[in-house]
């Protein structure tokens, strides 16, 4: 494998990039999507809204990953 | 329901077909099956594929399949906090797991509570680990049989007298059979297999029954209108948000979990699937969306599934809505992958409770000298014994207490949280002070919950306001704030403790012994 860190390098020490992983969580705030209007192909908010944020949480996942993996 | 001879055999085909690739896959990146790290570890060697397809064949099993549009088709909006807990566990898993991961090939870790125990030095607080995951994990395993139970009984294989149970006997003793012979290598194998099938059955169905039924928006249209959002109020609020937010805290503590984890061959397929792992997240919210599918198509109103309804209840409306939608041969493979569904994560938590009964209990406490193949013999007659457990659960108890025992599993297990997330960054925390802590919150937990009757939400009264929220989350605030005072305490001019980990460990990435990549 390529990715091999130097030894006194943790490749996981906090960067301002990790701030990123935060906003996954906005889920937690319920109000913000416990709605039915705007509805997407017959789907309610509440219902679209989380499904697209498992995408969003994906593609911001995947971007820390590059940002943070030494090549 | 009538006997359904086409679903039937299909459904035998797939589940022969599955028991040959489990015993094949003994040969399968060939390691000593008389290692535990090889049985039970399958060597450390799954690379990102693999271990996306083990992680998802694991933490999404085919109770849930079941129980989560189930919940759906009864009680309409909060069955979709299975969406958000699997959003907001992969940043965590991210962050945090490679530590586990890394710490464990260092120090040759197979189970959650070896790291504790080198961790802290503290073989009672590894003890109480160990425990609790295999505790938790006992009753998920009884729940796998209620979903294989349901879809046997709908393809109409009902049997009179205690024959009733000849089928999910014989499919357990094939599980039993193929897991004791391959470890780990056959629940990873199987996998993929029915992993690619429920993709197939769900894409199917989503595609297929909104088509049929004139659009989605008659799908929703189905639900009860008070029933198709939460309730506008701050308790319903933190209710979904803590239950979602304390099933995330729980997941990855569960001993499978761990078991994926350790399984993997680098950190980096950890990183990678914490990324990748959500598509699941999606497979399952369309799952959920099955409840409502059956709520459209009206199957509770057939009076052909009235029986099946009565001794099942809503878990009753998937099978219900594939047999009312979908051709028998189809019925049937959709059915197979439940019912695989179900052998997989079975068959890594009995290996995962194995692994710790025998690393940590047997090997710690009962027999020191054993040799690693004594080792290894143990946990493979353990992952029999947690089989036939979860067996006697299912045919001579109540559904209900399987289902209890499962809730209370998700509190006893988050009890974990301090010990094992904390210690991944700290040793401050006094080993001591966490076992305090952890007894509090187990018995706390436990209390609440039987207090209202095993349901997961608790009104908690602080002054004269309500406050419901998941009690493991509560119980788990306790738990932590009691371990942290009593440190204070403890630690108060006391020399460091042991610690047989350095700093470097939580990213090495590579090991000190065998399994390296």
């Amino acid at each position: 494998m390529a990715e091999n860190p130097k030894p006194d390098q943790d490749p996981d020490r906090l960067r301002g990039v990790h701030v990123l992983l935060l906003i996954p969580f906005l889920v937690l705030w319920v109000p913000l999507y416990n709605t039915i209007e705007p509805t997407l192909f017959g789907f309610p908010f509440f219902y679209w809204f989380q499904l697209l944020w498992i995408f969003a949480s994906m593609i911001i996942t995947g971007y820390v990953y590059f940002a943070t993996t030494p090549r | 329901m009538p006997l359904n001879p086409t679903a039937l055999t299909v459904f035998v085909i797939f589940f022969g077909f599955v028991t040959f690739v489990g015993f094949a896959a003994a040969n399968w990146k060939k390691g000593d099956l008389d290692k535990l790290h090889e049985w039970g570890l399958a060597g450390g060697k799954f690379g990102t594929l693999i271990t996306w397809f083990l992680l998802g064949g694991d933490l999404y099993t085919a109770y849930t399949f079941i129980a989560v549009p189930a919940l759906a088709f009864g009680a309409g909006a909060l069955a979709f906090f299975a969406v958000p807990y699997t959003i907001v566990i992969y940043p965590f898993v991210f962050m945090v797991f490679p530590r586990l991961w890394s710490v464990a090939r260092k120090h040759g870790y197979i189970t959650a509570a070896d790291f504790i125990r080198g961790r802290y030095g503290d073989r009672w607080l590894a003890l109480a680990i160990a425990l609790t995951g295999i505790l938790a994990t006992l009753p998920y395993i009884a729940l796998q049989l209620i979903g294989l139970e349901v879809v046997i009984a709908a393809m109409g294989v009902q049997l009179g007298g205690w024959l009733v149970y000849l089928p999910l006997i014989i499919s357990f003793a094939i599980l039993a059979a193929f897991d004791y012979f391959s470890g780990l290598r056959a629940p990873a194998a199987i996998a993929i297999i029915k992993d690619i099938m429920i993709y197939i059955t769900v894409f199917a169905a989503v595609i297929i029954i909104p088509y049929q039924l004139g659009g989605w928006g008659n799908v929703f249209s189905a639900v009860p209108p008070q029933q198709l959002l939460l309730a506008d109020n701050l308790g319903a609020y933190t209710g979904y948000a803590t239950l979602f937010l304390g099933s995330a805290m729980a997941l990855f503590l569960y001993p499978h979990s761990v078991t994926g984890v350790l399984s993997s061959s680098s950190r980096h397929v950890i990183r990678r699937n914490a990324a990748l792992l959500p598509a699941y997240s999606f497979l399952l919210g369309l799952i959920a969306l099955l409840g409502y599918m059956a709520l459209a198509v009206g199957v509770r109103q057939m009076p052909a599934y009235a029986t099946a309804f009565e001794q099942f209840g809503p878990n009753f409306a998937v099978p219900a809505l594939f047999l009312e939608v979908f051709p028998d041969w189809f019925v049937g493979f959709a059915f197979a992958a439940i019912g695989i569904g179900a052998l997989v994560p079975a068959a890594i938590m009995s290996i995962a409770a194995a692994n710790l009964f025998s690393r940590n209990i047997y090997r710690e406490f009962v027999n020191s000298n054993c040799t690693p193949t004594q080792e290894s013999r143990m946990a493979k007659t353990m992952s029999l014994v947690a089989k036939v457990g979860a067996l006697m659960f299912i045919i001579f108890l109540p559904h209900e207490y399987a289902i209890q025992m499962q809730l209370l599993g998700g509190i006893w297990i988050i009890q974990t949280f301090p010990s094992m997330i904390f210690g991944l960054y700290t040793r401050w925390l006094n080993s001591k002070a966490l076992l305090i802590g952890w007894a509090v919150g187990m018995i706390s937990g436990t209390w609440m919950a039987a207090s209202i009757g095993f349901r997961p939400i608790f009104p908690l009264v602080v002054g004269d306001v309500t406050i419901p929220g998941y009690i493991a989350v509560y119980t788990v605030a306790i738990n932590f704030a009691i371990a942290i005072v009593l440190t204070l305490v403890f630690n108060a001019g006391k020399k460091p403790q042991a610690d047989e980990t350095v700093p470097s460990d939580y990213y090495a990435t590579e090991g000190t012994g065998g399994g390296g990549h």
